[in-house]
């Protein structure tokens, strides 16, 4: 039985098998990939899972189509996912920008490395969090989730799939090799299929039905194909209908609604964890792998009489920009240590507003920082 | 209906061939996904009451790929371009072919880009004249028959846009044909490639297609290169019984089943 198939308890395994069984438990029954280090474990384990449990897994022959099939099983009704790392990433942007065009949920999975190009292929890297958000050309906003532990990329691989299906966007999880390669234990409970996020079916008859025709929370309800809908979708500018219109407003209104989507359901989709924040006057800001180091570093601090705290970014894009500008009025400074010469910590500034200083702690990539560098910086703020 | 495409274009032709294969077939068109790429043939995905796609450039055969993956009752059609699916999408073309993936890739060839006003292309005869290769086209085209044939296709044809009861029939039967079938359909292209290789005129082409066009049904695809102003060899060229994907996949999945969960 299939349903049995699904593994609940406590298990010691990777970030990236922890991926894959989240996905398993999130619904996700399709999943199309290419081998790449480090993100390969997540396909070698999908396609041992997905036939055990009724879906399907294919290597395609690039990440191009990859993410093409993924987008193409989801309009078939399926929970799909694809994962890769930096190289591969690039190669989805055209895709990407498709289903977000389409209003396609999917997941996609980059487990970052060294870079830029082929860069550090079996070493830690945090340098896609831009092209996370921008990489595909145009206006769009996008949900991308940044887990620091197998624990968490379990957890988040199942609120990636609920966020892309109430939002119809691709979901993004943001992990780096450091994650996807440290086996830690992992609690996976029982995930009813009940307490799972399932697109919008349509309501109305395939006459009356309008594929881009938005909900009060700017979505439209989704019809797949095969069920005598028989709808159209175009990457073109397009209007309600879903046919291609080539005007100004036409694009006014499907850009705007694209974005404010996201943007008006923020305090539904961002997501963080302040630790210590209550009392601190510097305040460390990381994501992903990072974000535990600067835990131990932030504990330091406190040793000293140094009052630190430390934001978990949880969802990075959308932003949590009123989060930073919050804290900003409150904190002497903003430590930002990142795998990269300065991406997000280019957003902190930004919400700051000048009210607190930001600092940067780089790092290019190849080993995660150590918390001795990110302690130095607080003390020396 | 009002339509995109230019006076003396072939495509138009071609999708009512499709659309009068769907009724031949006799296959539920509720069950049909029609998937295009980018470029003037694209646009037919715009212009037909079936569920339908109109995707990336190059990328309408992944798509479709996960939409038959994750729902092998669909029933497939990938109408495109030469330039779409044979050279921005080459990979994915001869990928599927070798999967041998239940679907039917309708190919509009017209020997150039025609919607970014008459480019070189992957199919452009050696020494015709686009606004790329103003002096001729250098390069071998694409024998896409022969490409296909060699990449595992169950089904292949090749028809013109003269050949319309002939092109109907082979779409019909290449839709329901289980595994990968091919139809290369030649196509005028009066505005832009023509007007640049003394086909001005559609209907300059379609004497062309008259005067060139031999049938050889059952032909070795080797011997079906398109030279400039050469004969064209038509006609149904491969129709041969593979298992699909859909039935390799199921043999090898039924594997997973009982086995332990890691």
């Amino acid at each position: 039985m299939a349903e049995n198939q699904i593994m609940v308890g406590e298990y010691f395994m990777s970030g990236d098998v922890a991926c894959a069984e989240g996905a398993i438990s999130a619904g996700c029954r399709f999943f199309a990939g290419y081998p790449i280090t480090p993100a390969t474990e997540i396909a070698e384990q999908m396609s041992v899972r997905l036939p055990q449990v009724d879906g399907v897994f294919i290597q395609m022959e690039d990440e191009l189509a990859s993410m093409g099939a993924v987008l193409g099983a989801s309009w078939a009704g399926t929970k799909a996912m694809t994962a890769t790392s930096g190289p591969g990433f690039s190669l989805m942007m055209e895709n990407l920008g498709l289903g977000i065009m389409l209003e396609t949920p999917c997941v996609l999975v980059n487990i970052q490395r060294g870079d830029p190009s082929t860069g550090l292929p079996t070493m830690v890297g945090q340098g896609d969090m831009m092209q996370a958000r921008w990489g595909s050309h145009g206006s769009y906003e996008i949900i991308a989730l940044a887990p620091s532990s197998p624990q968490e990329i379990f957890d988040l691989t199942i609120v990636a799939f609920n966020l892309s299906e109430k939002y119809r966007v691709p979901v993004i999880i943001m992990s780096d090799e450091a994650v996807g390669h440290m086996s830690e234990k992992v609690v996976m409970p029982y995930v009813a299929p009940k307490s799972l996020t399932n697109r919008q079916r349509p309501r109305v008859s395939p006459e009356q039905y309008l594929p881009y025709e938005p909900d009060a929370n700017l979505i439209p309800p989704m019809a797949v194909a095969g069920e005598g809908y028989r709808f159209h979708v175009t990457g073109l500018t397009h209007d309600e209908r879903g046919y291609p219109v080539m005007t100004a407003e036409a694009q006014d209104r499907l850009v705007r609604r694209l974005v404010d989507k996201i943007q008006l359901n923020k305090s539904d989709i961002i997501r963080y964890k302040e630790t210590q924040t209550e009392d601190a006057d510097i305040i460390v800001c990381a994501y992903g792998i990072t974000a535990r180091i600067a835990q131990m570093a932030v504990k330091m601090a406190r040793e000293k009489g140094i009052r630190a705290g430390l934001l978990q970014l949880i969802t990075v894009w959308p932003f949590a920009e009123e989060k930073i500008r919050e804290l900003s009025s409150q904190v002497r400074a903003f430590i930002v240590p990142e795998i990269n010469y300065g991406q997000i910590v280019l957003e902190v500034e930004r919400c700051a507003g000048g009210r607190a200083r930001t600092v940067l702690v780089p790092n290019m990539g190849g080993e995660v920082h150590s918390p001795e560098t990110i302690l130095e910086a607080i003390q020396e703020v | 209906m009002p339509h995109i495409w230019c006076p003396g274009c072939g495509i138009g032709l071609v999708a009512d061939c499709f659309l009068r294969a769907i009724d031949r077939s006799g296959i539920d068109p509720d069950k049909i996904s029609l998937v295009s790429g980018i470029g003037c043939t694209g646009r037919v995905a715009g212009y037909v009451k079936l569920d339908s796609f109109h995707t990336t450039h190059g990328r309408a055969i992944p798509f479709a790929t996960g939409l038959k993956l994750a729902n092998s009752e669909l029933n497939i059609v990938v109408f495109s371009g030469d330039g779409d699916l044979a050279a921005i999408g080459g990979n994915h073309l001869i990928h599927a072919a070798r999967r041998n993936i239940d679907m039917t890739v309708i190919c509009v060839n017209n020997f150039n880009y025609g919607m970014t006003g008459s480019q070189v292309g992957p199919t452009t005869p050696f020494g015709a004249r686009t606004t790329t290769s103003r002096y001729g086209c250098f390069e071998a085209p694409f024998n896409l028959p022969y490409l296909l044939s060699a990449s595992g296709a169950s089904y292949i044809a090749r028809w013109t846009a003269i050949h319309l009861r002939q092109l109907e029939k082979a779409i019909a039967e290449a839709m329901i044909k289980p595994g990968f079938s091919f139809i290369e359909a030649i196509s005028p292209c009066p505005p832009v490639y023509g007007r640049m290789n003394k086909e001005p005129q559609g209907l300059d082409s379609m004497h062309y297609y008259q005067e060139k066009s031999v049938v050889i049904n059952g032909a070795d695809p080797k011997d079906a290169d398109i030279e400039l102003n050469g004969p064209i060899v038509v006609g149904k060229f491969v129709d041969r019984e593979c298992p699909t994907l859909w039935d390799r996949l199921h043999q090898v999945a039924s594997r997973a089943k009982g086995k332990r969960k890691t």
